[in-house]
């Protein structure tokens, strides 16, 4: 009887610690390594109402700034100074896989924490504005190949950056150095409309969410969108893809988030579980498109695996341009 | 026609009771973060998007409360730039200058209530400009390419040249200093980090924050921990709470003018509210010749930025609606909400949604008058805080510093930093170099290259592109104007004494 009583008592207990241990992190926190009001932020965003609509949290997520290197400071601070809080996410893109990759993050690579999920991507886009003499990206490969200088190229960030790469992957297809380009770096999608439609520069090299609104007015054309095939939505599906064009350079800017490294097991399959359940619902798709963010749903392992051979893949890119020896 | 109706249905929709309610809500909470130093208006929009969100307000009040929202912190900034002379923005550094002597003479009331009737007739001017031309301006706001930036910045430094005042050199080395810092960080062109030391916090350069902060707040109170030792003089403020008619009669003419200036420098994308100030002040400056007494507590010296900022607010709102262009930092956070409310900002947005555009111009209007009744009664509390004696008030400003750097960045690299600089500003002050072009270097400095380097990529290095449209020619023009406005003066004064001598 008092061995029955005493299993019972330890049967309860267990029950209860894992009850505890499955039981949502305290005081959940979601980084964002940027100012407010960039693709980080609305990444963090999406997390904070759909885990709550999906009621796998019971309190919206804290979302809180630490902008610095396109993730490199909060990359850093995870790592160094709260790698074991179960409790906090950071919002990551396919931006700071390539500054990874290109060792901008410091002292610490890819292996340094833990990856735990991919919520949604978007696309590389070329643009020029609607009256522009290119009509296909034939056009713009061709006139590259004929004089590179004679195309001003603008683009929202430093050479380097995803918007850089997608030019120097153009370039590479047009058989001339990426160096070679007329390039200018400006800041983000805005500045790259506001100087497209300014006539200031040629060709925008940006993502297909930022371009959207300016379609949509028909102020800008893109020439061609970097994904694998053809955009699945209404205003979206008449956009050649490169690859329909004969152009092999697919460039997804994917969204996501990492754990720190000495999370433990438990609250890791936590996090995961829950965004498995949350990526799979239907609530989340309609919060993702009104983001214009396409799917792409990866957890646990499998993402683990992409990252590090996107991380693998840009290096050999940076290589290959000659950003790093 | 169409656009009174249109307005006048703007009205209606600002007018509802609950748009009322929002509004004033809006502008009270944006006064309160922006009286906080480091916290702007970029944080207290971004603050409220999800609470409007989760209180799901309707599209039209949810922009309205963010606009509101937007005004009063822009607002609320200057009260501690006028009171303590810690710039609650980047934009306040101008009202520092001439504000804070002011309220050293206990004029602390009028100071307060002449800023807000300036920043007052500022935004007027602009609303008034917005529902007149946004569609024209917007045209006009792209044609500035990085090569015409750049000669805006020309502009604008010659403008601040009048700035060195009595200590040339000086204001030079501060300018240089600014200049230098504005250089760390990654470089935009080559993706080259420079003075970073491998340090990653340092890889965006510095926080313009952590440096306004570091340099005023923190330097202001190791000056007032010092001043403690040699018995501190309390500043009444005066009975005066309210400027008189002769006082805002002596500055109307600079209303309007800083008033027109601050509009387009809004409504150019990138220039924004602290270019706008800088220049109305130093244009003012120029204007009063030796006549004035700029910096030592000069009307028109706080009533040139405040008009220039509250324009280049409403300014910065004509590129977001009419072309989906973030106009500052503040206006591309409040795009990010409109796009939750699957509201695509843009050419469009006139046609397709007038209700909402109209109803948020309107609700600038009734935002601006909130502003200046709500503030009145409380220039009694706020001007309370020069009483306060230093031992209670220092602690207190270092305790709100602090949080309000750690609020936007989440990094205690940046408090350590904002104290360094804090102890190099002190150290500059006790050598008498005026802190302000240290900031404006550092801006300016950081807008010029940048520009500067675009405009020869994209003309692959020909210097001819910096000359070659109309607007940089225009641009040009008034460069030379306001070189020559000195000289001119030198010369009139020299052939007056000239008569005088022959007349003797």
């Amino acid at each position: 009887m008092k061995i029955a009583l005493t299993r019972l008592a330890l049967a309860a207990s267990c029950l209860l610690l894992s009850g505890q241990l499955l039981a949502e992190p305290k005081r959940p926190e979601c980084i964002a390594p940027a100012a407010p009001g960039g693709g980080f932020d609305l990444t963090c965003k999406l997390a904070q109402s759909a885990l709550v609509d999906a009621k796998l949290l019971s309190k919206p997520m804290r979302v809180t700034y630490m902008p610095g290197g396109v993730g490199a400071v909060a990359y850093n601070a995870v790592v160094a100074q709260r790698p074991a809080d179960a409790g906090t996410l950071v919002a990551w893109s396919s931006g700071s896989l390539l500054n990874l990759a290109q060792g901008k993050f410091g002292r610490f690579d890819e292996n340094a924490v833990k990856w735990l999920a991919a919520v949604g991507t978007s696309y590389g886009a070329i643009a020029v504005k609607s009256d522009s003499p290119y009509k296909t990206l034939d056009d713009l490969v061709a006139a590259l190949k004929k004089d590179p200088g004679k195309v001003v190229i603008g683009s929202g960030g430093t050479v380097g950056s995803q918007d850089w790469m997608q030019t120097a992957l153009i370039a590479k297809a047009a058989g001339i150095n990426p160096r070679d380009l007329r390039y200018v770096a400006l800041e983000g999608g805005g500045e790259i409309a506001t100087a497209l439609l300014g006539g200031h520069i040629q060709i925008g090299s940006t993502d297909i969410s930022d371009s959207m609104p300016h379609i949509q007015s028909g102020n800008i054309r893109i020439l061609a969108v970097l994904s694998e095939n053809r955009l699945d939505e209404p205003e979206m599906k008449d956009i050649p893809t490169a690859k329909e064009q004969g152009y092999d350079i697919v460039w997804p800017v994917v969204r996501g988030f990492y754990l720190g490294p000495k999370v433990s097991d438990e609250d890791y399959a936590w996090w995961k579980d829950s965004f498995d359940k949350m990526l799979a619902s239907e609530d989340f798709a309609k919060l993702r498109d009104q983001r214009e963010l396409f799917p792409f749903a990866l957890t646990g392992e499998e993402l683990d695996a992409y990252v590090k051979k996107q991380v693998a893949e840009y290096k050999a890119l940076a290589k290959e341009f000659g950003l790093i020896q | 026609m169409d656009t009174l109706s249109y307005l006048g249905q703007g009205f209606g929709v600002a007018l509802s009771p609950y748009n009322l309610v929002t509004a004033l809500t809006g502008t009270l909470i944006g006064t309160v973060v922006g009286l906080l130093p480091g916290l702007g208006p970029i944080n207290g929009v971004a603050l409220l998007i999800p609470i409007a969100f989760a209180l799901g307000l309707p599209p039209e009040s949810a922009l309205i409360l963010l606009a509101a929202v937007y005004l009063g912190c822009e607002y609320g900034g200057r009260i501690s730039s006028i009171l303590l002379n810690i710039p609650g923005e980047a934009s306040t550094v101008m009202t520092t200058l001439d504000g804070y002597p002011m309220a050293r003479q206990g004029l602390a009331g009028v100071a307060l209530s002449l800023s807000a009737w300036s920043s007052f007739i500022g935004a007027l001017i602009a609303t008034c400009g917005m529902v007149l031309f946004a569609p024209l301006l917007a045209k006009w706001a792209i044609a500035f390419g990085p090569a015409e930036y750049f000669v805006l910045m020309v502009f604008a430094i010659v403008a601040l040249g009048g700035m060195a005042g009595d200590k040339p050199l000086k204001t030079f080395i501060a300018a240089l200093i600014g200049l230098f810092l504005s250089a760390v960080g990654i470089d935009a062109n080559s993706g080259v980090y420079r003075f970073t030391g491998d340090n990653v916090h340092l890889a965006d350069g510095i926080q313009f924050v952590v440096l306004v902060l570091g340099l005023f707040s923190i330097s202001e109170i190791l000056l007032l921990l010092e001043k403690t030792h040699h018995g501190h003089v309390a500043v009444k403020a005066t009975g005066r709470m309210l400027f008189n008619m002769k006082e805002a009669a002596s500055v109307f003419v600079v209303n309007i003018r800083c008033g027109l200036l601050g509009f387009f420098m809004g409504v150019l994308p990138g220039a924004g509210a602290t270019l706008a100030s800088a220049v109305a002040y130093m244009t003012e400056k120029r204007m009063a010749g030796d006549k004035g007494k700029f910096g030592k507590g000069d009307l028109r010296g706080l009533a040139a930025p405040e008009t220039a900022i509250g324009a280049s607010c409403c300014g910065a709102l004509v590129p977001m609606l009419t072309l989906g262009v973030p106009g500052s930092g503040t206006t591309a956070v409040m795009i990010g909400a409109l796009t939750l409310y699957n509201i695509t900002p843009g050419p469009l947005l006139f046609q397709q949604q007038p209700d909402i555009v109209w109803g948020l111009i309107a609700s600038l209007f009734i935002a601006n008058i909130m502003l200046v009744i709500l503030n009145i009664p409380m220039i009694r509390i706020f001007t309370r805080i020069l009483a306060v004696p230093n031992w209670a008030l220092v602690p207190v400003i270092a305790i709100i510093t602090a949080i309000g750097v750690y609020a936007v960045h989440a990094t205690t690299f940046d408090l350590f930093l904002m104290v360094g600089i804090g102890i190099m500003g002190y150290i500059l002050r006790k050598l008498d170099f005026p802190l302000s072009p240290i900031l404006l270097g550092f801006i300016l400095g950081g807008l010029m290259e940048q520009n500067l380097r675009r405009a020869l990529s994209i003309s692959n290095g020909e210097l001819g592109i910096l000359w070659s449209s109309p607007i940089s020619m225009s641009t040009w023009a008034l460069v030379v104007v306001m070189l020559a406005l000195p000289l001119l003066r030198i010369w009139r004064r020299r052939s007056a004494r000239q008569r005088a001598l022959a007349d003797a």
